[in-house]
C-alpha cells in the first residue's frame, strides 16, 4: 500500500497547521491559569457557607430532573455593600497603590534613565545589579527590611552613631516602611520595561530639539517623556495591580492599622471561615483592576495604529 | 553456572515479591503540620531511627489558616494540631477520624485531668490525643517596664487593658496576638463579662476595652514577637506562654541583657490545648497512629516538652522533665491558678462573623 493514500482530511490540516498550534498556547494558558480559576471563584461567590468541606453550599443541585437547579444567592455582594468596611478597604488599597506607584515611577525613571544612558559596556553590569537581588527569596528580602527599619535596627544604629537623631525613629509597623517595602519589591518591575523603552530612543531627536535652541529640560518634557510613555504605562501597570492586592509586605512592615483588600480577604477567609464573601471580595477587585487594564488596552492598540 | 543462574532468578523474585509487598502497606513516610517553633526536632529523628518511617514536617502560625487548608479538603497531611475550640468545630464539618485506639498501645500514659478539659469541647477524645497545652498572658521585658513605671501591675489585665498604664509603655513598644477569639474574651474579663460568651452584644463591648488602648498597640501579630521580644525591640505583649519562654530562652542564650518574664493575670487566662489529630483524607493513616503512639512515649514527648517550655498532657512524662520546667508554676501553673483559666467557646458562624468585624474595627479603626 502506497502511504500517499492516506489522506488527512484537508480541514484537520488547516486547523492543525504549526500557525494556529502555537497561536494557541498561549490561549490555552490563560483558558487553564486564569479562566478556570476565575470561574471557580465565581461560583464560589454566589454560594452561602456551610459548616462543611469545602464550607460552601453547591451551586448545582441535581434533582429528578434532567436539568440541575441553580441556587446562586447573592448575598455576599449584596453583604459587601451594607457594610462601609470594604470600600474603605478598596480606597485604602488603591491609596497606597496609587502612592507606590508614583513614588517607584520616580525612582525607576531615574534608574532606568541613567542605565541607558550609561556606556554599553556598563550597561549589561548595571541591569545585572539591578535583577540581582530577584535572586533571593522575596519573603527574606522583606525580612532583611525588617533588620534594617525596626527601632534598634541597622538604619537607627548609623543614625544614632553619626549623631543625626538621638531617639530612635520607628518606622518598622507603620505605613512608611509599607511604602519603603512596596517601592524596594517592585522597583525592578518599573526599571525592565522603562529600560527597555528609553534603551531604544532616538537619541537624534534629542540633538535636533538642542539644536532648534530647546533647553535640556524641557527637552526632557517634551521629547524623551511623551515618547517613553508606552515604558512609563507598562511600569506603573506591573506595579499598580500586584500592589493592589498586596498582603505579604503590609502584613510583615506594616502597622495593624495598614487597612488593605488583601488584608479584609484574608480575614473573611480564614476568620470567618466565609468563601463566598471572600470571593466576592475578590470577584470586585478584579472589576476594579480591569477598568486600567482595559485604558492600558486601548493605549496600546493607539499606540500601534 | 547454570545453578548460579537458578538462584540469581530466585533472588530477583523473592526481591520483586518483597517491593509488592512494600507496596501494599504503606509507603514509609508521613505528613506533619504543627504550630511553628513547637518541637524539638530530635524527636522526629528518633521516630524515624525507631520506625524507618521518614518524618515530612511542615509549619503553621494560627488555627485560622490551618483550618482553611483542612476546609478545602485534600490538605496530604497525616497529622495535624488544632487547637481544641477548633478541632471542635472541624470535627462537626466531618475533617477527622477518630484514632483507632487499638494502634495507641502508649495511650495510658495520658493525663486524665487533660482528657477532662478537653472534653468540656465535645467528643474530642476520641479524634485526638493532646499535644501541649498552655495559657495565654502576659510576657514584658523587666528592665524596659521597670524603667519606666515603678510597681507596674504586671500580673493583672490592668497591665494590658488599663490606658493609664499601657501608654506608659507605648514608646518601647507593646504587640498583641493576632488571635480575636483570645484577646476579645480577655478584654470581657477585665470589665467583668463573661469572657465566654456567645452574646453579640456583649461581645461589642471588647471594642471599647480595646480602643482605649489601641493608641499604643504597635502591632496584632502572632509569630512576630518572638523574636522582636528577645531582641529588646518591643517591651509587653499579650502572648502565648510558651513563645514568650521561647524569646526568654533566646534573650538569656544571646547574653544581649534583656530578662523576659512571663505572667497570668490574676483575674484569669485562656487556657488551650493543641490536640494531635488524623484528617479523614490523610494518604497514610496507620503512619499518623504509629507517629502519634510515638509521640506519647513519656520519654519522647520530654524531649519535646523540655524544649518548647510548654506543659503536656502526659502525666507518666513528668517524670522526664526537667525540675525548674515541672515547678515553675506559669508552666504547670498551681490549682489555684488552674481555677481561674477559662476555655474559649467555640463561635458559630453568625457569632464569628461579629467577633472578627470587632476585631477589624478595633485593630484598623474602620
Amino acid at each position: 500500500m502506497n502511504i500517499k493514500e492516506i489522506q488527512i482530511p484537508t480541514f484537520l490540516k488547516r486547523i492543525f497547521n504549526g500557525r494556529n498550534t502555537v497561536i494557541s498556547i498561549p490561549y490555552l494558558w490563560l483558558l487553564f491559569l486564569f479562566l478556570f480559576p476565575f470561574i471557580i471563584v465565581l461560583k464560589i461567590s454566589f454560594a452561602q457557607p456551610v459548616l462543611a468541606m469545602p464550607p460552601y453550599t453547591d451551586l448545582l443541585k441535581w434533582g429528578e430532573s434532567w436539568w440541575p437547579t441553580i441556587q446562586a444567592s447573592f448575598d455576599s455582594y449584596l453583604f459587601l455593600f451594607s457594610d462601609s468596611l470594604y470600600i474603605h478597604a478598596y480606597l485604602s488599597s488603591l491609596k497606597i497603590a496609587i502612592i507606590s506607584t508614583i513614588l517607584t515611577l520616580i525612582i525607576g525613571y531615574s534608574i532606568a534613565y541613567s542605565v541607558a544612558k550609561a556606556p554599553t559596556q556598563w550597561r549589561a553590569i548595571l541591569l545585572m545589579l539591578i535583577i540581582l537581588p530577584f535572586w533571593t527569596s522575596f519573603l527574606i528580602r522583606v525580612y532583611a527590611w525588617i533588620g534594617i527599619l525596626k527601632t534598634e535596627g541597622l538604619l537607627n544604629l548609623a543614625l544614632t552613631t553619626i549623631g543625626i537623631i538621638d531617639k530612635p525613629l520607628i518606622i518598622m509597623n507603620t505605613d512608611l516602611a509599607v511604602y519603603i517595602g512596596i517601592v524596594y519589591s517592585y522597583l525592578p518591575f518599573m526599571i525592565l520595561p522603562l529600560y527597555a523603552n528609553l534603551e531604544k530612543m532616538d537619541m537624534s531627536l534629542l540633538e535636533a530639539a538642542a539644536d532648534l535652541g530647546c533647553r535640556p529640560l524641557k527637552t526632557f518634557w517634551t521629547v524623551t517623556i511623551p515618547l517613553s510613555l508606552p515604558g512609563i504605562l507598562a511600569g506603573c501597570f506591573l506595579v499598580f495591580i500586584p500592589v493592589m492586592g498586596e498582603f505579604v509586605i503590609p502584613d510583615l512592615l506594616g502597622g495593624s492599622e495598614t487597612l488593605m483588600i488583601g488584608k479584609v480577604l484574608w480575614g473573611e477567609f480564614f476568620y470567618n471561615r466565609d468563601w463566598p464573601v471572600a470571593s466576592a471580595v475578590a470577584i470586585i477587585l478584579l472589576a476594579i483592576l480591569v477598568v486600567p487594564i482595559m485604558f492600558y488596552q486601548k493605549s496600546q492598540e493607539k499606540a500601534i495604529s | 553456572m547454570k545453578n548460579k543462574i537458578k538462584y540469581l532468578l530466585i533472588a530477583s523474585v523473592l526481591t520483586c515479591s518483597a517491593q509488592i509487598a512494600v507496596a501494599a502497606a504503606e509507603e514509609k513516610v508521613v505528613h506533619v503540620l504543627n504550630w511553628s517553633d513547637y518541637i524539638d526536632e530530635q524527636v522526629l529523628t528518633n521516630f524515624t531511627d525507631a520506625t524507618g518511617i521518614k518524618v515530612v514536617y511542615d509549619v503553621f502560625d494560627s488555627n485560622e489558616v490551618l483550618e482553611a487548608k483542612l476546609l478545602a479538603g485534600g490538605s496530604g497531611y497525616d497529622v495535624v494540631v488544632p487547637s481544641a475550640s477548633f478541632l471542635a468545630r472541624q470535627i462537626q464539618a466531618g475533617v477527622f477520624q477518630k484514632l483507632d485506639k487499638s494502634k495507641l498501645s502508649n495511650i495510658g500514659n495520658m493525663w486524665d485531668d487533660v482528657e477532662e478539659r478537653v472534653a468540656q469541647f465535645g467528643p474530642l477524645n476520641d479524634y485526638s490525643v493532646n499535644w501541649h497545652w498552655g495559657t495565654t498572658g502576659i510576657g514584658y521585658n523587666e528592665g524596659m517596664i521597670n524603667e519606666r513605671m515603678e510597681n507596674a501591675p504586671t500580673d493583672s489585665l490592668a497591665m494590658i487593658f488599663d490606658p493609664d498604664v499601657v501608654s506608659k509603655f507605648a514608646d518601647c513598644g507593646v504587640h498583641f496576638l493576632n488571635a480575636p477569639t483570645e484577646i476579645i474574651p480577655a478584654a470581657l474579663l477585665y470589665i467583668g463579662e463573661d469572657p465566654k460568651s456567645t452574646d453579640t452584644e456583649v461581645i461589642k463591648k471588647a471594642e471599647g476595652v480595646l480602643a482605649k488602648v489601641r493608641p499604643y498597640i504597635q502591632k496584632f501579630h502572632s509569630s512576630q514577637y518572638i523574636d522582636s521580644l528577645a531582641n529588646g525591640d518591643i517591651c509587653l505583649v499579650v502572648g502565648w506562654s510558651g513563645d514568650i519562654f521561647m524569646a526568654q530562652y533566646a534573650a538569656w542564650d544571646a547574653e544581649n541583657d534583656v530578662e523576659i518574664v512571663y505572667a497570668i493575670p490574676k483575674e484569669g487566662a485562656v487556657i488551650w490545648f493543641d490536640q494531635l489529630a488524623i484528617p479523614k483524607d490523610a494518604p497514610h493513616p496507620d503512619n499518623a497512629h504509629e507517629f502519634i503512639n510515638f509521640i506519647m512515649i513519656p520519654e519522647q514527648i520530654a524531649i519535646a516538652t523540655n524544649y518548647v517550655w510548654y506543659a503536656n498532657g502526659n502525666l507518666a512524662s513528668q517524670a522526664f522533665l526537667d525540675e525548674e520546667l515541672l515547678n515553675d508554676p506559669a508552666v504547670y501553673p498551681t490549682p489555684e491558678v488552674l481555677e481561674g483559666l477559662y476555655t474559649v467557646p467555640t463561635y458559630d458562624a453568625a457569632t464569628q462573623r461579629v467577633l472578627t468585624r470587632t476585631w477589624t474595627k478595633i485593630t484598623t479603626g474602620y
